[in-house]
């Protein structure tokens, strides 16, 4: 190997693996030693009660439906921001990254207040027999909220690069504009989807704090499970916090992994075109 | 249909009707997710007069709060700034086998649950974690207490500079340091008079990012801290003890100064995303650099 000129390779690599390994790999280890310890018998006892089942389907079930929609509003809103001009729209465009930047506490009591039967939205809704708030349909409120920039954002500078002239030449050739969305625009989208629509899901899931003040946090019901870990955590139950907590995190280094994968294909797709 | 038949010939003509639901939809939906929940926050704050607000944001509890959470970012930022600048050095400058594997484990703390960030400390220190008895016997607290809070929120704040410097200096390379040394500046020099003017508004947007959520992060620091009112509270803590003793008023009297902090963070990232429109991409697409700018 050539001689590296730049000085501090070593150092600064040396420092990364060190920080990284006493912060985040040591420490999330623990998790998994711990659960280890516990033995395939217990692990599945704690994991495979109805209470501890029933809020990882709600987790995962809420998280998908939350994905879901943004991925359907996400595209409108990405769609709008990058083809068409109106006034404020930098300002709409900043304020996309909110949930990003407001601290999930504040957002959840902000939720809980508009969705109450006596806030802002829930005053309608109500009458209209719709109770979001601490029902499971909050939960997918909240989820919603905090996952919304994610596929935004991902498909924004996707829609920029994409050309105009072939949903010209579609156009020419007789197109409608449905026909142009679904033939040519969409196929093109499909990556950036699926990794805003992964990213949203793998926030959504692990997501506590906005979602807690709305949930009603009832067992078998609107309880989620970050939620049942903090439970069992002041129970002094370890292991069936540890053995929840180990269940979630695999799923999520899986979606992870998916995502970078994801992330690499559409990314080689779209060099090569 | 005929209508858009007919249309064709001209350039991207699309029918206004669409146009105008779409913008409509669009501007619906962030209407009643985004901008109703910011307001509601305000107007909460502030529905029993200004006195009262004013009141709840200057309680001793809610001042120690504050001085908590500015202390945590205080310890937790540089921290995260240092370990970015050092992987950003390390991965941007050079070439070595299991990089993006290294890239990917430093974004692992993303992928985690806040709570389960928490939870990995309470089982490392707590009473009955690995080193919990070690800890005990020389009285030292660190779930529960001050420590646990920092170390959950570096823990969740840990890729934020350090994923927004690593695709900066990969795009510049290193031809300036490689001169700057050929001219006869040693190591030090070189990365203070060439690296870090270059990386600067880099560095500046990941600190703002990684600031907003060292200050508002909840999850995990509320499985670390304990609750104890007026020593490990930080903001967000105190928003939820106030909200669930009904003092909702004071509750969002201290979420506004959090809403405050996010408006501000934001209004920042606008500005440097302005003055430096690569940063809001090379935040997201780290692996695609070298595609051309859009027309």
């Amino acid at each position: 190997m050539a001689r590296r000129v730049l000085p501090g390779f070593g150092l600064t690599l040396g420092y990364t693996m060190l920080y990284l390994s006493l912060l985040v790999l040591i420490p999330l280890s623990a998790v998994f030693i711990r659960s280890l310890g516990l033995g395939w018998g217990h692990f599945w006892e704690a994991v495979s009660t109805p209470r501890v089942i029933a809020s990882l389907r709600l987790s995962f079930g809420a998280s998908l439906i939350a994905a879901l929609i943004n991925v359907v509003f996400g595209l409108v809103v990405a769609w709008v921001l990058v083809r068409y001009t109106f006034p404020f729209k930098q300002l709409i465009d900043a304020a996309v990254d909110l949930p990003f930047a407001l601290p999930t506490a504040v957002a959840g009591i902000a939720l809980t207040a508009l969705y109450a039967p006596n806030g802002w939205l829930g005053v309608w809704l109500h009458p209209l027999g719709i109770n979001v708030a601490f029902t499971p349909l909050g939960v997918v409120v909240a989820m919603t909220f905090i996952g919304l920039p994610f596929v935004v954002r991902t498909l924004q500078p996707v829609l920029e690069d994409l050309d105009n002239e072939v949903e010209n030449a579609a156009a020419t050739l007789g197109a409608s504009g449905a026909q142009t969305f679904v033939r040519v625009i969409l196929p093109a989208l499909w990556p950036a989807l699926f990794t805003g629509f992964a990213l949203a899901f793998a926030r959504a899931v692990g997501e506590y704090g906005s979602v807690i003040f709305i949930a009603g946090n009832m067992p078998m019901k609107s309880e989620i499970a970050p939620l049942l870990i903090i439970t069992k955590l002041e129970q002094y139950d370890y292991a069936g916090a540890t053995a929840i907590a180990v269940v979630m995190l695999v799923l999520s280094f899986a979606l992870m992994l998916g995502i970078n994968a994801l992330q690499s294909w559409a990314s080689s797709r779209h060099g090569g075109r | 249909m005929m209508q858009t038949l007919t249309q064709t010939r001209g350039p991207r003509r699309r029918p206004q009707l669409a146009r105008l639901l779409l913008i409509v939809l669009a501007l619906a939906f962030l209407g009643i997710f985004l901008v109703l929940p910011l307001l509601a926050v305000f107007v909460q704050a502030l529905a029993k007069g200004v006195g009262a607000y004013f009141a709840a944001v200057s309680d001793p509890m809610a001042w120690s709060a504050i001085k908590l959470t500015i202390l945590v970012a205080a310890v937790a930022v540089p921290l995260n700034l240092v370990f970015g600048v050092a992987a950003a050095w390390a991965i941007g400058k050079f070439e070595f086998r299991g990089k993006s594997a290294l890239i990917t484990l430093i974004d692992l703390p993303f992928a985690v649950s806040p709570v389960i960030a928490g939870l990995i400390f309470v089982l490392v220190f707590g009473i009955h974690g690995w080193f919990g008895g070690c800890l005990r016997m020389h009285h030292i607290r660190i779930v529960f207490a001050v420590p646990g809070i920092v170390l959950a929120t570096l823990f969740v704040t840990f890729p934020f500079i350090a994923r927004e410097l690593i695709p900066v200096m990969q795009a510049q390379g290193k031809d300036n340091e490689e001169t700057a040394l050929s001219l006869g500046a040693n190591g030090w020099q070189t990365f203070w008079h060439v690296t870090l003017p270059n990386i600067r508004w880099g560095l500046l947007y990941g600190v703002l990012l990684c600031n907003a959520r060292a200050m508002g992060e909840f999850g995990a620091v509320s499985v670390v801290s304990g609750h104890i009112r007026g020593m490990t509270n930080t903001m967000p803590l105190h928003v939820e003890i106030l909200y669930n003793e009904y003092n909702y008023t004071a509750a969002f009297a201290v979420a506004s100064l959090l809403a405050l902090l996010a408006l501000l963070t934001l209004a920042g990232k606008s500005v440097l995303e302005w003055r430096r429109p690569e940063l809001r991409r090379a935040a997201r697409k780290p692996r695609d650099r070298t595609r051309r700018e859009r027309t």
